[in-house]
Parts: C-alpha cells; structure tokens; sequence
C-alpha cells in the first residue's frame, strides 16, 4: 500500500447527513463512478487529495531505492528492465498527480507539500537497498503488497483514480514478476547470491508488512474511506493476504521468513505471524528511517537544482507566444 | 521496453547472410570498428541513466530514462555482433563487463561526467547529430547486411533522441538568461571534445575502404550545417574553432571518468565472477 495513515473523517451516519450527502452516498453505494466536475462532500475531496498525493509522491520517492542500482545492474538485460522499471514508476507518478489535478489541486503544489515536509510517501522507501538482491525483493515484496491495495482499488468509487489504477496495475503485477525472477536466480544461484537473497528478505519483510498500515483497531479513521470507497479493505484483511500469498513463494525459493511464529492456521486457512515492531514505523514516519534525509534530500535537491531549467522553457513559451502574438497582429 | 524487446527480436529473427561477418582478413579492424558504436551507446548510456529519479521535471525524468534504456539496447545490439565477429565467445554482457578501460572504444565526449542539465542535453545533441548522420548513412549505404539492419533499428529511435534534444537546445538557449548562460558554458565546455568524431584512423579508413562505413569527413560537413543552424536558432555562439580536439577514446586512451563508471558499472560481475544474474 503506498498510501499510509491517511487523515480522513470520522464516519458520518445517514441521519447526520444533508440530502446531498445522502445522494451522493447513494451513487457511492450503487457502485456509480464519481467525475472530476460533480458534487462531492468537502472531506471526500480532501481525503482523496491526501491518498492520491501520498501514493503519487510514494511512486517518485520509490524511484530513488531502485534507482540506485541502474548504474550497477549486473547484465545489459537487467540495467535495460531495471530502467524501464523505475522508468514505469515514474509515469505512475505522472497518471496520479494528474488524477489529483482533476481535484482542484495543482501537481506543484503537491511537490511543494512534500518538499516542506507536509505530506507523507510510503515508509517503505526510506529503507536502504543495499545489494542487488534487494532489486528483486523489492519488486516481489513491496510491489506484491502494493498490488494487494491496488487491485481492489481499481474499482474505487472516483473515476480518474480508478482509471489510473487499472493501468497501474498492469505494469506492477509485471514489477513483481520480475522481482520474483530476480529473487529466483539469486536464490538458486551462488552460495554468496543465496545470502544476498536471504540477506533483502531478512530486511525487507517487515517493513513490507508494515506498508499495510497499523493494526485495524489502531487505524481510527478507515471507516469513512470504506464508505466512500476510497478503502477497499482494512489494513489487517490486506496484510493477511499478501502473508498467506507471500510465504509459499518463499518456500519455493528454500528462503526463510524471518518469522519464528510464522505457523499454517488450518482454522483461519490462513498464517499466523508476528506483528511488525510498529515503535519502528511511526519512527520511520516521523523521518527517522534510515534513508529519509537521503530520499527527501533528493528529491528536494533535483527539484531545486532544475529550477532554472523549467524557468529556461518557461522563458522560451513566453517569448514564442509574444513572436506569434506580434506576427498575427503585423498580418493584420 | 522497446530495448529489451528489440535485442530480443534481434537474437531471434532470422538474421541477413552477411560475409563479412566472417571475413578473418577484417575481423580485427570490423571488431573495433563495432566496439565503437556499442561502447559509444553503452557509456552514454550509462551517463543518461544517472538521471533516473533526479530529473528536473518528472516528463523529463521519463524522458531521459527512455533515452538511457534505447542505448543500452543499442548496445546489447552493437556489441553482440562485435563478439560473432570477434568469434572468440565473447558476447555483448562479457564485452561490457569484463573489459578494463584501456579496451574500451567509446569517444571521451560521452564519458564526460553528465554536470547539470545543460550539460546533458548539450552533450546529447552534439552526440546525436553526428550518430543520426552515421545511422542515416549505414542503413542506406553499409554494405554490411547487418550493420545496416541494426542501424536501421536504432536509427528510429535516435532520430528521436535529436529531436527531442534539438528542441531543448534552442528552448534552453532562447529561453531565460540563466538557461541561456549554461548552455553557452555547456556548448564552451563540450566543444573540444568534438572533434574526436571525425577524427578518422586507420580502423575508420579500413572500414570506410570496405563500404561497410563512411568516410568521416563526409559527415563532418552535414554536422557543421546542422549544429551552425541550430545554434542560430538557439542564439547561441559558435566558440572559436581553434581546430584542437581532445582525442584518444576511439584507440583506448580515456579520461580518469570512464575507470569510476566502469568500477561501477561491473562491480558485480567482478566481485562474483561465474554467478549467472
């Protein structure tokens, strides 16, 4: 999930509602697709700001972990996919703050929010990617639980996400494929690629499982989103699944979680596992991850550093607009 | 995924029968020859790849990835024929991988570090108009079969890349005073490196002799043409052609850049040799 811990409204009952609300709850309820230009309650269009924002920022942010490996890939083929990968992450990050546009709220804006600080990316990223194991953990775990938040949302109820989510997905599950393809060779590869492997699972896991958000009876705010179909499942349903999906394929690759509770439930038909150590992600949330100076600092400086550049085109626009301006009015 | 994709399809479609590929009185020159093209791809490649999360804007984020991802598949395209042809087992990952330096045939204009965006897109642009003109003369004259088929792949996408890059240089050097100033100290910066392109030897005249490339004088003149109109365009000055041309990256002489990109780039492959990836 690349949105965490996103502030929304307490859940607002059917009789404390206007008629507007209850209308639009009505659509909502109906599965209607809601658009850009039709009414909607304030705290809909600001919880979806925020989500849209935090997954748009996660998509930018996220290009840094993987980013760092491009130049070190260890075939043409791999540097090629890796590229394409962080490349594709790039253009989810375009579909989303134009989806956010559509809300009244300009892709600058949303950059200046996350510069200052004021709007939040996927914990996930401030984690180091610290061998080339860890392209393929990162595509199999962290796109493998983005994907469990992001599939259901395709049928979210505002238009313009649910579409840009239908093309997402389609390139994240091919993420995850090739994360998976990654972990396959370094798993069944040299004794030093098997450590490597096991090395970006062991550090990799739990803060995958933290992506999910905390625990339900700790997530207050879920119930309006549900409502509104902004949230699809609660953040435990979610993780329960990607746990269930997750841990077979590491069977399959002779890796361990690194779990000593992980057991099969036959009850539940599902596992039981340990809880992430959530005094870690708020931690990581309040930036005291081990990369956010580094994954914010970057950002911030490409920002700042292309300034003239964007000034330069600017320039250019303008100057081109006045020559075409003066050459309509001499033909006049 | 056009790389990946086209260096698939390039390995598996039926390739055109092509004697030189075979030819043993040639092999040393055409090997060369070919390790220019693909080192020239791969190292630019390299720098442009740099900028992956670190674009000035996110449609040039994109934009500089796809280029870096179109060169690295001219890469795997340049230096696997360079391996059939050398025929001693290499192909394109042991090329890029496990050469030292001194083997290494690019021109030292592309392992320049990338510096700002001026820099880059300067670099592209100079780069560019000379690899049109020599893709454009392959794919219509090499006699190459195939040389003149991944020419003619990679052509499309270069023809792209000078496009893209042509209209940068004139936004960035007609737009605001700053852009203006760095492109100029881009341009001031870059032009020694220039002349290293058409700075024929004896490889160049072997394969100039066999039709399988051009003679390099004859695309000077179309470049000189280009970059002069161009510069007109973007109101920005030719410097001085004192005629000096830093050289040496076509023979193996580079500069102290490439043996950090390379430290880099084959880290892996030399810290586990024999491991598959």
């Amino acid at each position: 999930m690349y949105a965490q811990l996103v502030k929304s409204d307490a859940l607002k009952s059917r009789e404390d509602m206007s008629p507007e609300e209850r209308a639009f709850q009505d659509r909502v309820d109906n599965g209607e697709k809601i658009e850009p230009k039709e009414w909607m309650p304030e705290g809909y269009r600001k919880t979806l700001i925020r989500q849209i924002g935090q997954h748009a920022h996660s998509e930018i942010v996220g290009q840094l972990p993987e980013g760092n490996w491009i130049t070190r890939a260890p075939t043409l083929e791999r540097k090629a996919i890796l590229l394409a990968k962080v490349q594709d992450e790039a253009g989810h990050g375009l579909y989303l703050y134009s989806a956010a546009e559509t809300l009244g709220v300009s892709r600058d804006e949303l950059l200046e929010k996350l510069h200052s600080g004021n709007m939040k990316y996927s914990s996930i990223f401030n984690y180091p990617t610290l061998n080339w194991a860890d392209m393929g953990a990162v595509g199999w775990l962290v796109d493998g639980a983005a994907i469990m938040n992001q599939v259901p949302l395709q049928r979210t109820s505002y238009g313009p996400y649910s579409r840009a989510m239908i093309r997402i997905c389609k390139e994240e599950s091919f993420h995850q494929r090739q994360g998976y393809s990654i972990m396959m060779k370094m798993a069944f590869g040299t004794p030093e690629q098997k450590e490597m492997a096991q090395d970006a699972l062991n550090r990799f896991w739990y803060p995958a499982l933290m992506m999910f958000g905390p625990s339900d009876k700790d997530s207050v705010h879920s119930a309006q989103s549900m409502a509104w179909k902004i949230k699809m499942n609660t953040n435990d349903e979610l993780r329960q699944k990607f746990v269930n999906e997750t841990v077979p394929q590491a069977e399959y690759l002779g890796l361990t979680v690194p779990d000593e509770n992980l057991a099969w439930n036959e009850d539940k038909q599902g596992y039981d596992f340990s809880e992430p150590d959530w005094s870690e992600f708020f931690e990581v949330i309040k930036g005291n991850g081990p990369c956010n100076r580094e994954r914010l600092g970057a950002r911030v400086k490409a920002w700042e550093d292309g300034a003239w550049f964007r000034d330069g085109l600017n320039a250019y626009a303008d100057k081109a607009a006045a020559r075409r301006q003066a050459a309509s009015v001499a033909a006049e | 995924m056009s790389a990946p994709e086209a260096a698939t399809n390039s390995a598996t479609a039926s390739l055109p029968d092509d004697t030189f590929v075979s030819d043993a009185s040639l092999r040393p020159q055409f090997f060369e020859w070919l390790c220019r093209m693909g080192d020239n791809a791969l190292i630019l490649g390299h720098r442009t790849s740099e900028w992956c999360g670190h674009g000035p804007v996110l449609e040039e984020d994109i934009a500089l990835a796809n280029t870096a991802l179109d060169l690295i598949g001219h890469t795997q395209m340049w230096l696997g024929l360079a391996g059939e042809v050398e025929g001693e087992g290499r192909d394109a990952d042991k090329l890029t991988y496990l050469r030292d330096a001194m083997k290494f045939r690019n021109l030292l204009l592309v392992e320049l570090p990338k510096g700002d965006m001026a820099v880059t897109i300067m670099r592209e642009f100079l780069f560019d108009a000379y690899h049109h003109l020599m893709l454009s003369w392959l794919a219509e004259n090499s006699k190459s079969p195939r040389v003149a088929e991944i020419a003619a792949k990679t052509l499309k996408e270069v023809s792209y890349h000078l496009d893209r890059a042509s209209d940068l240089v004139v936004r960035l050097g007609d737009g605001s005073a700053e852009s203006h100033r760095r492109m100029q100290e881009a341009m001031d910066l870059l032009w020694p490196y220039c002349g290293e392109m058409f700075a024929g030897d004896e490889i160049d005249a072997a394969m100039s002799d066999a039709g399988i490339a051009p003679n390099l004088d004859d695309l000077q003149t179309g470049w000189d043409a280009a970059v002069r109109d161009l510069f007109d365009e973007a109101t920005l000055k030719m410097p001085d052609q004192g005629g000096f041309a830093h050289k040496g990256g076509k023979q193996g002489r580079h500069t102290e850049h490439l043996g950090f990109i390379l430290a880099e780039m084959q880290f892996l492959q030399r810290a586990y040799p024999g491991a598959t990836w």
